[in-house]
């Protein structure tokens, strides 16, 4: 799976147990692809010294008016984080 | 008289209190990481000097390292570009080893201000700016900065026109950051030497801007 800049997806919303990088905050969030990072080894395998999967990086970028409710109103603001490609659903 | 206590059995020639000595109990945390470099040292992974090495080196990083790269991008269109494109290798040509960090830079504007934090530990880019500040690390600094920026830049001092938006960056999993600080405009005439005293490394976290002289 490649995902192209620019690109509309949502976080998956699941709360797997165990060591997770994908913030509680931006689960089942839209946001936009701001780019791809690079090949990485999957962090929730390597904190339990496993073969880890590795899987395509990307920078997702939210606004934050759709992260938090009580956010200044219509804000342009925005937050970008990292986000594993099986964190990621396309719409 | 401005030390002038009551109580002069506890106060240092200076007028100042005694500080506690710092000999508290080992922590379970501080306990394990002991017996793992000593049970480390002992199987021959690696030797008590190269441990001390690894720390001198760490010590040795500053922001001063940041700053002269951010100087570099002001003077250099060309470098600023290849530093926007790719931080780990720009900053690799002016000799900063940055290892397997990968290095995310991000430039302010007059219309985008940048900051950076890592909500899930500390992740920061210790190779251009050495350890962290201990307010980066606090959980009140981690979960503001993601969700009332604009109110934690104040604190910081720094305010921000409504129009000028705020890109908060998480530093999720293996990226780190640095914000190239906008330039003040009446650094025209400055040396890339000079300018290199003027970057801050709140600056380059974004929880500051370099004021005009």
């Amino acid at each position: 799976m490649m995902i192209s800049d620019g690109t509309v997806i949502k976080i998956k919303d699941t709360s797997p147990p165990g060591h997770i990088r994908t913030p509680k905050y931006i689960r089942g969030k839209i946001g936009v692809v701001e780019r791809c990072v690079g090949v990485f080894e999957n962090p929730e395998q390597l904190a339990y010294a496993l073969n880890a999967n590795s899987y395509s990086l990307y920078r997702v970028r939210f606004k934050m008016t759709d992260l938090w409710s009580d956010y200044l109103k219509d804000s342009d603001d925005t937050l970008d984080a990292e986000v594993f490609e099986h964190w990621i659903e396309e719409i | 008289m401005p030390h002038d206590h009551h109580d002069h059995d506890h106060l240092s020639p200076s007028g100042h209190p005694y500080r506690q000595d710092n000999d508290e109990p080992l922590t379970y945390w501080q306990l394990m990481e002991i017996s793992v470099r000593e049970l480390m040292i002992e199987k021959g992974k690696f030797s008590a000097p190269e441990i001390n090495q690894q720390i001198d080196l760490m010590d040795s990083r500053s922001p001063a390292d940041g700053a002269t790269v951010v100087a570099r991008a002001w003077m250099d269109p060309d470098f600023k570009k290849r530093l926007l494109e790719n931080g780990a290798s720009a900053a690799e040509e002016l000799d900063f080893e940055i290892g397997p960090m990968h290095l995310v830079v991000v430039e302010n504007t007059p219309k985008i201000h940048n900051l950076i934090v890592c909500t899930l530990c500390s992740c920061y880019p210790r190779n251009l700016l050495g350890l962290p500040p201990d307010w980066y690390k606090t959980k009140e600094y981690r979960s503001r900065a993601v969700k009332e920026p604009r109110t934690v830049l104040t604190e910081f001092g720094v305010s921000l026109p409504e129009s000028t938006v705020v890109r908060v960056h998480d530093s999720t999993a293996d990226m780190r950051y640095l914000v190239l600080p906008l330039r003040p405009e009446s650094t025209a005439e400055m040396s890339e030497v000079e300018l290199r005293k003027l970057v801050s490394r709140d600056s380059m976290i974004g929880t500051g801007v370099i004021q005009e002289i």
